[in-house]
């Protein structure tokens, strides 16, 4: 049937096409919709682990139990990931097992822009790369017979454009495949040193298996005609270089990135005047070509920062000629901003007021760094706040521990905070530690998570208590706050700022996006009494704006959440009907 | 056919994930190759949001990029100014009259344009402005601003409003479908 669909709603088909039977994975944008799309499907067992470790080595024990598997994550995933993946490297699989992860080139929703090739050519995994959905259909179903047949783990990797972009693909029926047995093999199975050290020559064979396939293969071809210019190039950059030349020059384009051919390259550079490589991020492609003896230019001419396009593709060969018109007046930049009625917005107000320095983490709220709350010093990657404040404290002692805090997220805490709290409490540092509780993984899309009570499917679940698990660790002050209370608030940071032991600060209420979440009437603005303060411009809420002077509320925005209500010092904010 | 380009542009959380999901649609039950490139994640949250749609006998790139453009359609009138020059000569701007400050200007660092609209017309570009959340609370909902939207340009484009009607059947929840559709209406025949 044909559809149209996003890559990573294309590679959930894949996945069930191919008969997988289980998937685990902790979100992230973009990889987050593939796991979401491979729910739908209930022949496959879906599940958000608490992190992409955790994803991976379940993944790993399904493929070790006879089931097809995979495990979902974006760039930054794999590096939590990457102990499992190093050595399942030598383990290989029993049933077939696909690794997906999402780059992000240009850093849509990301912290860094750092390149999985690396990781693929590291751990001497395939690595397999769709340059539209129906890649990542046929890519996702062929991944798990490489697997199999090489007896490897395989990486998909997507990037945000494939990911994220719709195009046609032609689905087909899913093949239930045998489950396979299950047979004790130390030898395989059992990572330790005797057994390693027999199973890496294993490893660097297969890798020589592998790049002959690489040589001819469903992956990789040649396209278009002409001997002055020929490129070499994958993924994205294959439709853009497509979009600019058509089939007026030759194109090698690459679907197998690791290994990469030897041979397939050097016909092709043999063939051709002038040899370019176009590939997003880093030049690897480009420095393979070079290892391998074949002259090309790359990254003198295509940068490894950002995303590319067709423009950019074009004027690299001096041919972009597409005439605009632009408008004069400056265009102030509209950045992302915490939601209208976001329930992090009372938390950062109060740490903004109180000047305290804040440890932030990875989601929604890493937005509390932005104008004007401006409420964070640091952001590194999923757990670092609470680790990172430890290790602050320790530096700066007792004047540092009575004006510093870490905030994390809910779903974030559970990834990777929870190992920073038990440190504080073992390490001791008087730390406070804001848990921002809004009861769902926000920033990628509402995902449930195991402090929810609810999994994938939505269906009851275990649900953590995150007071007793703050207690257990050996943190005796835990106290829960409503961010929505700003007085509250105030009174428990100071508190707990000035105890003389770790605490932990729950600042819990539900994420205002939730559809359980019922917004109340807008408020609204008592011109008469507003006397032109701008207090309540001090929140950075979207729905609060000066019109004539004075505050204005954007009633299509706002949920009457009263925060700013609570601020005005001359009761000009009302309760709307 | 030569591809064309549309982008869709506004601000984070206005429904243009579900504008651009119907697009893409009706333009694949019109047997054409599509491409549609959405943004998910950080910039959802309020910020400047850019979906790219191409169509054509094949369609290679999924992105748009400046001078591209056939059609430029704006859920707010600064993100038209914003976008201005993905629009190809000779291209249209379809915008929603609706002014939504971005945090720059809420905090006082900068200052909304005045008349940017006209600035853009005094320029030549071909620009249709329509109050379509007016349109859309008519419809029964101010969410509707994305399908009156796609209503407009539905008037300046070579599929028939039935084909439409269909693509919103196919991609609305039933609940929804009939509010859509009036939506649509409102759109195409203001």
């Amino acid at each position: 049937m044909k559809e149209i669909l996003i890559g990573n709603a294309a590679v959930a088909r894949g996945l069930f096409e191919a008969g997988c039977g289980v998937v685990s994975s902790y979100p992230g944008t973009p990889s987050t919709e593939i796991t979401e799309f491979a729910a739908k499907y209930d022949e496959i067992y879906c599940e958000w682990a608490p992190n992409e470790k955790v994803a991976m080595e379940v993944a790993f024990g399904a493929s070790l139990g006879g089931k097809r598997s995979c495990c979902t994550m974006k760039h930054v995933g794999l590096n939590v990931a990457a102990d499992p993946l190093y050595t399942m490297s030598y383990t290989g699989v029993n049933a077939g097992m696909v690794i997906c992860v999402a780059d992000d080139p240009g850093m849509h929703s990301s912290q860094n822009e750092q390149d999985s090739r690396h990781h693929a050519i590291a751990s001497k995994v395939p690595m397999l790369e769709p340059a539209d959905s129906a890649e990542g259909l046929l890519f996702a179903k062929k991944a798990f017979e490489i697997s199999e047949e090489y007896d490897t783990p395989v990486i998909l990797r997507m990037c945000t454009r494939i990911a994220h972009s719709q195009s046609i693909v032609e689905t087909g029926e899913r093949v239930e495949p045998q489950q396979k047995p299950y047979e004790k093999n130390p030898g395989k199975n059992i990572m330790m040193p005797g057994n390693a050290k027999k199973r890496h020559p294993f490893v660097e064979e297969r890798m020589k298996k592998l790049a002959s396939l690489g040589e001819n293969c469903v992956f990789n071809r040649v396209e278009g005609e002409g001997e002055e210019l020929g490129i070499i190039t994958s993924g994205t950059s294959y439709q853009y270089v497509k979009e600019v030349f058509g089939d007026s020059v030759k194109v090698l384009k690459l679907g197998l990135v690791n290994p990469l051919p030897v041979e397939l390259i050097k016909n092709f550079a043999k063939s051709v005047k002038r040899v370019v490589v176009i590939e997003e991020l880093d030049g690897i492609i480009e420095t393979h070509c070079r290892n391998i003896g074949v002259e090309v230019e790359g990254k003198e001419l295509f940068s490894c920062i950002g995303e590319f396009s067709q423009k950019i593709v074009a004027k690299a060969f001096g041919i972009d000629d597409k005439e605009f018109v632009a408008a004069d007046s400056e265009i102030p930049v509209r950045p992302p901003v915490l939601c209208a009625g976001c329930p992090h917005r009372g938390m950062f107000y109060t740490l903004a007021k109180n000047k305290v320095t804040v440890h932030g983490d990875i989601g929604c709220y890493t937005l509390g760094a932005q104008a004007p709350l401006g409420a964070m010093d640091s952001t590194l990657c999923m757990g670092a706040s609470v680790s990172g404040i430890h290790g602050f404290n320790k530096a700066l002692g007792e004047k540092s521990e009575s004006k510093t805090v870490a905030v994390i997220g809910d779903s974030t805490f559970i990834h990777s905070g929870v190992t920073g709290l038990i440190n504080i409490a073992y390490n001791a540092t008087n730390s406070t530690v804001i848990i921002l509780d809004n009861s769902i993984t926000g920033m990628t899309g509402h995902q449930q998570n195991p402090t929810t009570g609810y999994n994938l499917k939505g269906d009851p679940a275990a649900k953590i208590d995150l007071e007793s698990l703050c207690r257990s660790v050996g943190i005796n002050r835990v106290t829960v706050v409503d961010p929505y209370d700003l007085k509250a608030c105030d009174e428990v940071l100071k508190r707990e700022l000035e105890a003389k032991e770790p605490s932990v600060i729950i600042s819990r209420r539900p994420c205002v996006l939730l559809k359980y979440v019922k917004a109340k009437a807008p408020l609204k603005v008592n011109k008469e009494k507003c006397k032109k303060c701008k207090k309540c411009m001090k929140l950075g809420c979207p729905a609060i704006r000066i019109r004539d002077g004075k505050a204005d509320i954007d009633t299509t925005l706002c949920v009457g959440c009263d925060v700013c209500k609570q601020l005005c010092a001359f009761d000009a904010i009302e309760s709307g009907e | 056919m030569e591809t064309k380009s549309i982008i869709i542009v506004g601000v984070g959380g206005q429904g243009s994930l579900l504008a651009s999901k119907l697009l893409g649609r009706v333009l694949m039950n019109e047997g054409y190759d599509v491409k549609v490139s959405e943004v998910h994640g950080m910039s959802q949250r309020g910020g400047s949001v850019v979906t790219y749609v191409r169509f054509g006998d094949k369609v290679y790139s999924p992105i748009v990029d400046q001078g591209e453009a056939d059609y430029i359609i704006s859920f707010e009138k600064l993100e038209a100014a914003r976008w201005a020059s993905y629009l190809k000569k000779g291209g249209k701007i379809v915008v929603n009259s609706q002014q939504i400050d971005p945090m720059p200007v809420i905090t006082g660092a900068a200052e909304y344009p005045e008349g940017i609209l006209d600035e853009l017309r005094a320029k030549g570009v071909d620009v249709d402005e329509i109050d379509a959340l007016a349109l859309a609370k008519e419809a029964g909902s101010v969410k509707a601003v994305n399908i009156v939207l796609m209503g407009r340009l539905a008037k300046y484009f070579h599929v028939e409003n039935e084909k439409w009607i269909k693509a919103i059947e196919q991609v609305v929840a039933p609940k929804f479908v009939e509010m859509n559709k009036k939506a649509f209406e409102k759109g195409n025949t203001l």
